[in-house]
């Protein structure tokens, strides 16, 4: 018995959840759960898992567009049914991963994959740079100031001898989200490409009244920017309405998110602000936020060059001068932001000092500093 | 529907990262709503803007999250794409999957929706991009009664818990994060399914303090894995890493020669606590000073492992910058039991006290953690009730202005202006 729109309440399950994770586990996974002993990247892309036992699982990581069609996956299900006794996972970061359980397996799946053309590059371990965690963009969202898969195409193509190789002084995590709500959360990440709107809304009067509720429109400004109005309709009715202090306006859109009738994404307005320092492990340093060095570049589709140039900039400059293991923001702590400023050839302006809330943190109350090139 | 011309799109084919594009294409050969994505997106590459439509709420009977609805804002030029919901699918503890479960997905996707996916959402959930909402109700009948699995969550509800792969396939773990994970969505299908909290409420679980999933900086709720005895330490294979038997970081960096490994710049002097020293050929570590930040134990894989008393701390309130800045979740309990004996007891305990007090005094679209930081941490640690430990800060505050209480203070707040008046004359 299938579905039955007339009873749809009929025979329904509900709150059961996700499928418990152990009936996917990989024979050699299950042995070993909770008694591996170390690890080693045999090669770029390839981990090498020790169990207490002497079992040994070999992980050959595979990045991937994460905008992928079923039937891609089913060509991973194809490769894991002929190599990995039909089992597969996927990372945080959108790679998918292989495993067999002996080395001697390794070379047969690598062969395998390279012969399918581009589809599944192998890569992503180590001091380099692995898959980009981004959001929908264009593809798929109704607040983006930016496309995603397409930047990430764009910049993965460029970083891509990093990802097969690892060479850089630590893991370089890069991520985008397309908008300030940041479904990427891309606020600690060592390189962050994020797209912002740099135009106040503008008010439909025409269809506020039906859409929004004023009240919550006007809450959600952060600034207060957001009043109440009389305006006109184009039926020439005076209808209640908001009005916008542009000068007030942050551009985060979240009026937007409470009220369709307030658009701000704009062709010439939206782009692309790098940030960049930020990490999420403890080792070494706390965690720290990524920092705006770049505060827009504009949308130039299909391949974005001002931003892959960007990333290019800080990726080599970093490569060059970091010293082992130090991650960008702890390079950048270390040789001062004014210097990393002038390494990265990247023009310092008055939108990387902050003026929002706590800013007074991240001003310099101090009398140490450099004299580097800003200084006339 | 017909193939567009995107010549645009056509240029991201090239180069050596798997193209988007080049799969989109492959799909719409049998799911030919694939060529007016394909349509819509060419049009937002020219125009440089998007064309979805805002929100549009939709779902299925008794649900209030897992399905976000998507209009196009250009349905007559690209029909297929007019009704272009998002389906999120909860995926399983740490993305591990078998062949049969992803081709059945792949098959209930092909019959009700566009072919396209994201394999996963930022969240963590297994994202089917693209259906219109006659479908959503036979899908999701299929879906529980066919392949036994349900939706995530979204709107102001819990989102779909996530975990690093935890002791699956990792030497570091603390605790069971894939059990705990398990444990919690299944504890919680209510809450994420129906909303009923202020926002969004976000649970990671990371098995070291490396965070895999970033649950430091994306979750209202971190559980992160920690130990408190002694990092165990192998001293023949410390010598191993010395003599260059073995590669430091398990071979991280093994594609640049950066010199023999030194044990004392690489390690000794980088550790944050300066809490390691060589004695000789032995490896010296004074637990006590140990912040358990991971840089030694990542370096010498071989040769040091976290200790065996092992827990997990709590932290509270990460999230992204909108709207008052970005926040790191902030440490609330130091160390906390985690066990699957009790059926996690000690972590629901800690969740449902943060939960009563979110859900009275959260405001509509705040986050716990913005919650916090407006009533301040002092109020928040009292609602926890946990003891009050220089842990809680990086430094103690700069300011003298205390919130002192009419209790804590002799006599109390209320005084007598007169009898002042008779000591001391205006």
């Amino acid at each position: 018995m299938g579905y039955d729109p007339a009873n749809p309440m009929v025979d329904r399950i509900t709150d059961i959840g996700p499928p418990h994770f152990e009936q996917f586990f990989p024979p050699v996974i299950k042995a070993n759960y909770g008694k591996w002993l170390y690890h080693e990247i045999t090669q770029p892309g390839v981990l090498m898992h020790k169990g207490e036992s002497g079992d040994e699982c070999y992980t050959v990581r595979v990045g991937s567009a994460r905008l992928i069609s079923i039937e891609l996956i089913r060509e991973m299900c194809d490769i894991a049914d002929a190599h990995c006794e039909g089992f597969l996972r996927f990372t945080t970061r959108n790679n998918v991963e292989f495993m067999v359980d002996s080395a001697d397996k390794v070379q047969p799946l690598l062969d395998d994959l390279a012969s399918r053309g581009n589809k599944f590059p192998v890569g992503g371990t180590g001091a380099g740079i692995t898959n980009i965690v981004h959001t929908q963009g264009w593809v798929h969202c109704h607040t983006p100031a930016t496309d995603a898969s397409g930047v990430v195409k764009a910049v993965m193509d460029d970083l891509f001898e990093h990802f097969t190789s690892m060479k850089l002084p630590a893991q370089v995590r890069v991520a985008l989200a397309c908008c300030l709500n940041m479904c990427g959360a891309v606020h600690a990440s060592d390189i962050a490409i994020l797209g912002i709107h740099r135009k106040p809304p503008m008010i439909d009067h025409d269809a506020i009244s039906g859409l929004c509720e004023l009240p919550l429109a006007i809450a959600s400004c952060p600034l207060g920017a957001v009043k109440p109005a009389k305006a006109t309709n184009e039926a020439g009715e005076e209808v209640k309405s908001v009005k916008v202090n542009a000068a007030r306006c942050m551009f985060c859109g979240n009026c937007y998110t409470m009220c369709p009738a307030m658009p701000l994404a704009d062709p010439e307005g939206d782009g692309i602000a790098i940030l960049v320092g930020g990490k999420v492990s403890n080792s070494r340093s706390m965690p720290k936020f990524s920092k705006l060095v770049i505060p827009f570049l504009p949308n130039t589709p299909p391949r974005w060059p001002e931003t892959v140039q960007a990333v290019r900039q800080i990726v080599d400059a970093y490569a060059a001068d970091a010293r082992k293991y130090e991650r960008v923001g702890e390079w950048a702590e270390r040789i001062g932001w004014e210097r990393f400023f002038e390494k990265c050839d990247i023009p310092f302006t008055i939108k990387s000092i902050d003026d929002y809330r706590l800013a007074y943190d991240t001003w310099r109350t101090s009398t140490q500093f450099k004299f580097t090139s800003h200084i006339k | 529907m017909p193939k567009h011309d995107t010549p645009l799109l056509d240029e991201l084919e090239s180069g050596p990262w798997p193209s988007f594009v080049t799969d989109i294409k492959r799909q719409a050969e049998t799911k030919p709503e694939c060529w007016d994505i394909l349509g819509q997106l060419e049009l937002s590459f020219k125009e440089r803007i998007t064309h979805w439509k805002h929100g549009g709420i939709v779902g299925v009977f008794g649900y209030g999250g897992g399905i976000v609805g998507r209009y196009s804002d250009v349905p007559k030029q690209f029909p297929g794409v007019a009704h272009f919901h998002t389906v999120r699918l909860n995926q399983p503890s740490s993305k591990f999957y078998s062949s049969a479960k992803l081709r059945d997905i792949c098959n209930l996707w092909e019959k009700y929706g566009s072919g396209m996916t994201n394999m996963h959402g930022s969240t963590g959930d297994l994202v089917l991009l693209g259906t219109t909402t006659p479908n959503l109700e036979p899908l999701f009948y299929e879906l529980t009664h066919d392949l036994k699995q349900d939706l995530g969550g979204s709107g102001s509800n819990l989102r779909t818990p996530a975990c690093c792969l935890g002791k699956a396939r990792c030497e570091w773990s603390c605790y069971d994060t894939q059990a705990l994970c398990h444990h919690l969505t299944m504890h919680y299908q209510d809450e994420i399914h129906r909303p009923a909290f202020p926002y969004k409420f976000k649970f990671k679980m990371s098995g070291c303090p490396n965070d895999c999933v970033a649950a430091i900086a994306r979750s209202d709720f971190a559980v992160i894995g920690t130990w408190r005895d002694d990092i165990r330490i192998d001293q023949a294979a410390v010598k191993g890493y010395i003599n260059g038997d073995f590669p430091a970081t398990g071979g991280a960096h093994a594609g640049k020669d950066w010199g023999a490994f030194n044990i004392n710049k690489e390690v000794i002097q980088l550790c944050p606590t300066g809490c390691m020293s060589m004695a000789g050929d032995e490896l010296k570590i004074d637990n006590a000073e140990c912040t358990r930040c991971m840089h030694c134990i990542n370096a010498m894989p071989r040769a040091l492992r976290p200790g065996v008393d092992q827990g997990a701390s709590i932290l509270v309130g990460a999230k992204a910058p909108i709207l008052d800045g970005a926040q790191f979740a902030t440490l609330t309990i130091p160390f906390l039991e985690v066990n699957q004996e009790n059926d996690f007891e000690e972590v629901i305990e800690q969740i449902e006290k943060i939960w009563d007090w979110w859900m009275e005094v959260g405001k509509n679209r705040e986050r716990v953690g913005e919650t916090i930081q407006r009533v301040g941490l002092p109020t928040f640690l009292s609602v926890m009730e946990v003891d009050i430990v220089p842990q809680h800060v990086k430094e103690p505050r700069s300011n003298p202005y205390v919130f002192w209480q009419s209790e804590e203070v002799e006599g109390g707040f209320d005084r007598d202006v007169r009898e002042f008046r008779k000591r001391h004359a205006q």
